[in-house]
């Protein structure tokens, strides 16, 4: 017997793409997985984020409560039933407690995704009593330099003790640690603290170069010899490991020699909602030119979803060009991310250039070499903040945007 | 992986799992971190009945009472049992 004769492992989260990513054997389209960024503001300020660099225009201008509760009600009949509560930190909201009671009403299998700034013992009692799911902690290091210096915060001690809170109150443990060149030397200790701390689910997420993590390439990305270095530690952990920790290791795609097949595929399975309301199909998406997406307090949720241009505009294959539009391969990666290939290369309906194939792949190899280059690394790292943000704006850090078509 | 499901044994949904019908898709899935399973008819009409009570055996018997048609059931019952525990989205109690 097959997993097949039993049921499709629809939404199984492998090792495809950033924080969120998903891969999935979608036979019709639906928002399966809701992604609420409920707010943008952050009391930390990783290297790594890939919040949109501009996103200091969306901290004013918030959904609210009843029109989080509206638009949850509309996604669930479109057939969400993962809904990923997601920011910035979306501790920072007040209302959270509300919202995760009606999602738990709804019938939403609901996760909070959390740096655990803001997460108090009343506050998770009162997520417990509303029926949230689970609980997904940002860990950082084993060590507290490299968790206060990427993070630029000091909570390496706040993050072990909402570990042992999330524990204590029945939750599964996941753990989500983005990889960089300033923890991947450290992939067995950061295994054993997952461990030590009763993890169930680990995700090393190597950083894929969206929002801030583009403009901080040089300073973050580590060299192919380490990614596999990785790759091989999580394997042999995996192999002798006899606990039930699961491991999912995210595969850095500038050193795939195929893309990911981002989201899953374009309005295939994944729905974003933004603190401001835009419905996305994935993270990246307003990086792309001549688009105009939906936003929930203009648009009906069904409409966005089904029949908007912008989330018709990439799914399947008929925009494809050569050299996708006749690849063996095409059904596997769809091409790629169009937000990669647009802020690389200028062109939104090329190739993914992180493919071997794509003419563009050049572009890759020389972000690969630039960021062993001494002189590269040793620019500042911009952390994400209010006062970077406000200058990414302004162009104030064009230095550091210009080679990018679009603001990361 | 597994061990081998005897008729005595006692399943129920391992910790952190949902199972529910979900209308939009008109089938049973299971849902847990960080993923969901949609299952085929059979395959949820087993699920549906493992409820930390019932033993392999009841379920065994009540499906073939409900499916008086359907040949040669027990098998293929069995064999989801051991898929189920082999994912960890059963366990035995």
């Amino acid at each position: 017997m097959t997993q097949n004769s039993l049921g499709d492992s629809v939404v199984q989260k492998t090792v495809q793409a950033q924080n969120n990513g998903v891969a999935a054997t979608a036979t019709h389209t639906q928002p399966l997985w809701l992604l609420a960024e409920i707010t943008y503001r952050c009391p930390l300020h990783c290297a790594f984020c890939y919040n949109p660099t501009d996103y200091d225009k969306h901290t004013q201008n918030e959904l609210s409560t009843e029109q989080w509760i509206k638009t949850l009600r509309e996604a669930r009949k479109l057939g969400a039933i993962q809904l990923g509560i997601s920011g910035g930190e979306p501790l920072l909201r007040d209302d959270i407690e509300e919202i995760v009671a009606e999602a738990h009403k709804l019938g939403y299998y609901s996760n909070l995704i959390t740096s655990g700034v803001g997460l108090t013992e009343k506050r998770i009692q009162a997520f417990k009593d509303g029926g949230l799911d689970h609980i997904q902690l940002s860990m950082h290091d084993i060590t507290e330099e490299i968790n206060n210096f990427i993070t630029n915060t000091k909570t390496f001690e706040l993050k072990k003790k909402v570990a042992a809170m999330i524990k204590s109150h029945g939750y599964p443990m996941v753990l989500n640690v983005v990889i960089h060149r300033y923890n991947i030397g450290h992939m067995k200790e950061i295994l054993e603290m997952a461990e030590a701390l009763g993890a169930d689910y680990i995700e090393l997420a190597n950083t894929q170069y969206y929002g801030w993590s583009l403009i901080n390439r040089n300073q973050l990305m580590p060299s192919k010899e380490q990614v596999e270095e990785a790759e091989r530690i999580t394997n042999e952990y995996r192999a002798k490991s006899g606990s039930k920790m699961k491991v999912f290791f995210v595969v850095p795609d500038y050193f795939a020699d195929r893309p990911k097949k981002c989201m899953n595929g374009w309005g295939e399975v994944f729905m974003i909602v933004t603190a401001n309301g835009d419905v996305l199909p994935c993270h990246s998406a307003r990086v792309l030119p001549n688009m105009k997406f939906p936003n929930v307090k203009d648009d009906e949720l069904g409409w966005s979803w089904k029949d908007s241009p912008a989330f018709n505009k990439y799914r399947g294959d008929s925009w494809m060009k050569e050299p996708c539009r006749n690849c063996a391969e095409k059904e596997k990666d769809l091409g790629g991310c169009r937000c990669q290939a647009f802020l690389l290369t200028g062109d939104a309906e090329t190739a993914d250039p992180v493919c071997s194939l794509s003419p563009h792949h050049h572009i890759i190899e020389k972000a690969i070499e630039d960021a062993k280059n001494p002189q590269l690394q040793a620019q500042p790292i911009i952390f994400r903040n209010d006062k970077n943000s406000k200058k990414v704006i302004s162009g104030e850090l064009e230095e550091r945007t210009k080679e990018f078509h679009a603001l990361p | 992986m597994t061990s081998k499901i005897e008729m005595t044994d006692i399943y129920a949904l391992a910790p952190h799992h949902r199972f529910q019908w979900e209308e939009a898709q008109q089938s049973y899935v299971i849902l847990f971190p960080e993923g969901m399973v949609k299952l085929h008819g059979g395959a949820g009409e087993v699920l549906k009945r493992v409820d930390g009570k019932a033993t392999v055996g009841d379920i065994v018997a009540d499906l073939k009472a409900t499916f008086p048609d359907a040949e040669d059931i027990e098998s293929d019952i069995l064999g989801m049992f051991e898929l189920a525990a082999g994912k960890f989205w059963i366990r035995k109690i």
